[in-house]
């Protein structure tokens, strides 16, 4: 048990880079896709409601797959230059998962931009402030905070996501518990270990958003 | 296209097969993941602080560590510890567990977790006054229980359950590593002997679509039934 514990550390290293890493690119695809779902172009509109339900309704593995497995199919990427990162697992993995978290995103995103009170923007209005100003002055702060802690929970569901890399040869944190317990055949010892550092890993999670939260907490 | 007919040349059939599977291993997780939550919500709501702690213990956990280290634990302890016990009786041989008893198992466990959050939440918002009124009523307990709670817990729930039964039904794709032949597993080996990854991984995509779909419709039908009066 205690033997297994280096390797499983420094497995939960390539497990946090995955998940910061997607997590990051995420929200930016979930606020493009967030602003295109409550935009006026019909057309968009349509295209990120069908993004995001594709996304979420299907599993995240499958998603995987096409990326890791499909992609590589098609013979007109495997001569661009795209075929550099979609050759690497790690990259198949990090787009899959920047995806998935994406559609997630938009919708949090989207349901906080639909809720905000409608005095804050027509007092910006009334001001003469500029509408893109009013989009990243009032909307989008009032909106981040709104969303944040339907946003912890996505944070933590892809902080398990990634536990899918180890399915595409990735050695993650689960990647790395799977193989030991494989060679070792002491199951119960391996979870306790691997999901002692899944557990805290969601607890800093769920301490570093409150922090947050009470941060931009506005007067009521 | 022509992979995907039934019969002798396409695999079709088997599709239509691994998605009956996935149905049914979702199904059974569910209902497991019920039987889980009907011991482990009173746990929760109780007042006694060590019941309290099991049942808090158990969602956190479950919710907290991947789901598919829930199956690896099983796929990989599961027959281990049933030839502990059946050692205790005096049996020495080799016992394989069935691949679709520890699916549903591990995923109905992680599924029960969600539950019991969902219908915690569904008992606690119910209004002091509904538990009042039974009791100046002088309703007995379990007929409270059954009469006025439940079928409010119900009403409360359902619409969350819909998401627990998304994400079970979207869980169940974890199995195939467990070499269960559902969905994800079937596309694999079809995409291993055809090379078409591509054409049979979107397929799968398209057959998840299509359960979510229809499951949806008709738990929303369910829904508006309990809402009725509301």
């Amino acid at each position: 048990m205690i033997s297994s514990f280096p390797k499983l550390l420094n497995a939960t290293l390539v497990t946090l880079k995955l998940v910061s890493l997607s997590l990051i690119f995420g929200i930016f695809l979930g606020t493009f896709f967030a602003i295109l779902r409550t935009g006026k172009n019909k057309f968009l509109k349509n295209f990120s409601y069908y993004y995001s339900y594709v996304f979420r309704g299907t599993p995240m593995l499958v998603q995987l797959f096409i990326i890791y497995f499909g992609l590589a199919q098609i013979e007109y990427l495997r001569s661009s230059f795209l075929w550099i990162i979609l050759k690497e697992p790690y990259w198949c993995a990090i787009i899959a998962f920047t995806l998935n978290t994406g559609a997630y995103t938009s919708e949090i995103l989207r349901s906080a931009f639909e809720t905000i009170d409608k005095g804050y923007i027509e007092a910006g209005q009334s001001l003469g402030i500029p509408k893109n100003k009013i989009f990243y002055k009032i909307k989008f702060p009032i909106a981040i905070r709104q969303s944040l802690p339907a946003y912890s929970n996505e944070m933590i569901l892809m902080l398990k996501g990634t536990s899918l890399a180890s399915t595409v040869t990735l050695m993650d944190l689960t990647g790395v518990a799977k193989f030991i317990i494989s060679t070792t055949f002491k199951p119960i010892e391996i979870f306790i270990v691997a999901g002692s550092i899944y557990l805290f890993i969601t607890f800093l999670i769920h301490t570093f958003v409150k922090l947050v939260e009470r941060k931009l907490e506005y007067p009521k | 296209m022509e992979l995907l007919v039934f019969g002798k040349n396409g695999w079709g059939d088997e599709l239509f097969f691994a998605t009956l599977m996935t149905l049914a291993v979702a199904i059974t997780a569910m209902l497991i993941g019920f039987f889980f939550a009907l011991i482990f919500t009173p746990l929760k709501i109780s007042k006694n602080k060590i019941l309290n702690f099991i049942g808090n213990f158990y969602t956190t956990v479950i919710r907290g560590v991947p789901e598919l280290l829930v199956i690896y634990l099983f796929f990989f302890g599961g027959s281990t510890a049933v030839m502990f016990v059946a050692k205790i009786f005096g049996y020495e041989g080799y016992i394989e567990i069935n691949a679709f008893i520890t699916g549903a198992f591990s995923i109905g466990i992680i599924s029960g977790a969600y539950s019991t959050e969902v219908f915690r939440g569904a008992y606690q918002s119910i209004k002091r006054g509904q538990f009042e009124a039974s009791k100046v009523l002088g309703l007995k307990k379990n007929l409270s229980f059954f009469k006025v709670i439940l079928p409010q817990m119900l009403r409360l729930a359902i619409p969350n359950i819909t998401n627990v039964w998304q994400i079970t039904l979207k869980d169940t794709a974890l199995i195939s590593v467990t070499g269960l032949v559902e969905i994800m597993r079937q596309s694999h080996i079809a995409a291993g002997s055809t090379r078409d990854p591509l054409l049979f991984y979107s397929f799968a995509a398209v057959l998840y679509l299509i359960l979510t779909f229809f499951s949806m419709k008709v738990l929303n039908k369910l829904e508006t039934h309990y809402q009725r009066g509301h």
